[in-house]
This record gives structure tokens, sequence and C-alpha cells, in this order.
């Protein structure tokens, strides 16, 4: 410890990690360093997975109309069928 | 004698009038079960067509007039869909599919229908239509 930092910055060291010397110290930050280059890589990474997930999620654009379709069953539709026929016999000025 | 034939004519022209009113409410139900003038006009210009869900469509941006036309037969088509998918226990909307399966095969030649894929319109040639593949 140099007297500088002795009289500048360090208070007296009260507990035992407080009497680490400066080469511990700087160990100290270096951690610190990688951690946020870890932060940084982490944020990246999310960030583009959320970018990959945007794209798949703007890829389909008219499920609407097949959708509704999907739902009538062609064995109802061939039940129907006789009785849709009369009804377009009966009603000759709507259809 | 002169009063007599008046009086003859006059009720023999009633009689006339009211044979002529007879004639109209008789055949007036029947005129009723053929399409408008309009309305068939509007089907052979191919300013409506028959949508693949049972109702009428435009395949060309309509008139008022063809709009109010296509818009009221609609709501007539709507009101026979309800009530025969009722006595059939089945949602209003497989009906109406089932009556656009129908109603497209009975389109005549020249006249518009839409597609399978619900967007773009066709017109009925000599053959069958396409339609879609649940139809029967």
């Amino acid at each position: 410890m140099t007297a500088q930092q002795l009289t500048n910055r360090a208070p007296a060291a009260t507990s035992l990690p407080m009497q680490g010397s400066a080469p511990g110290n700087r160990r100290l930050r270096r951690i610190g360093k990688g951690r946020a280059a870890l932060m940084k890589g982490v944020m990246l990474i999310g960030g583009t997975m959320m970018l990959a997930g945007c794209i798949s999620i703007n890829a389909p654009d008219k499920p609407i109309v097949i959708e509704l379709n999907i739902n009538i069953k062609q064995e109802v539709v061939y039940r129907l069928a006789a009785d849709a026929g009369n009804t377009i016999e009966d009603n000759p000025d709507i259809f | 004698m002169t009063h007599f034939a008046t009086r003859f004519e006059r009720s023999s022209l009633a009689n006339v009038g009211w044979a002529a009113l007879a004639a109209l409410v008789l055949v007036a139900p029947a005129s009723a079960q053929q399409r408008d003038p309009a309305y068939a006009a509007a089907r052979s210009s191919g300013a409506v067509g028959e949508k693949v869900d049972g109702y009428l469509g435009f395949p060309v941006s309509p008139s008022s007039e063809v709009r109010r036309l296509a818009d009221d037969i609609n709501i007539k088509r709507r009101d026979v869909y309800a009530q025969r998918a009722e006595a059939n226990g089945v949602t209003i909307e497989e009906y109406a599919f089932t009556a656009g399966c129908e109603a497209i095969s009975r389109t005549a030649p020249g006249e518009k229908y839409q597609a399978p894929d619900g967007r773009s319109w066709l017109t009925r040639g000599a053959g069958a239509p396409q339609r879609d593949p649940r139809c029967p």
C-alpha cells in the first residue's frame, strides 16, 4: 500500500476483505468488467431472439376466412344439400 | 231503355275492373316467385355474383342501386337460412355455405361466382363450376 493511497482514499481497514492489497482490488474490478461483457452478450442474444420472434409473427396475413370455413364439416354439408336445394327452388325470387 | 243500357254498360265495365283486379291478385304471388328484372339483369351483367358463403357479392364495385338490391336479397336469404338452419339443428353459416354450394352449381353460363379461395371471381362457363371441396 502506498502512502498516497493511505492518505487519499482507503478508510481504516475494519474487516478482513478491506485489508486486501491493491492487486486484489484490481482483480475485483476485472471481474466486474467480465460481468458487464456477459450482460452485453445476453442482451445481444436476447435482442436477436426477439427480432426473430417479430418476423415469425408477421408471417400469416389471410387466415380469417379460411378458419371460418374449416369449422364447417363436409358431412354436415352433405346432409344439408338436399334441403338447401329445396330452399333455393322454393325461393326463386331471392336465388 | 237508354238508362238500362248505360247501367248495363257500367256494371259490365265494373265487372271487367273486378276481373282485372282479381287477375292481378292471382298473378301477384306468382310474379313474386320470379326474379325481379333488376336482379336478373344484375346477375347476367355480372354486377352481382354468388359467393361461397351463400350470399350475393360484388365482382366489381357496385352502384348504390345494385348494392341496395343485393343487400335486400341477402337479408331475405339470411332469414330463410336462419329458419332452415334451426329446423336442421345446424348453424346459419353451415346452412348458408351449403346453399352457396347449390347456388353456385345453379349459376347460368356467363354469370359470376366466387372461386373456392373466397376472394376471386369466376365466370360460369358451359362446364361445372369450381367449388369448395366440401361441396357435394
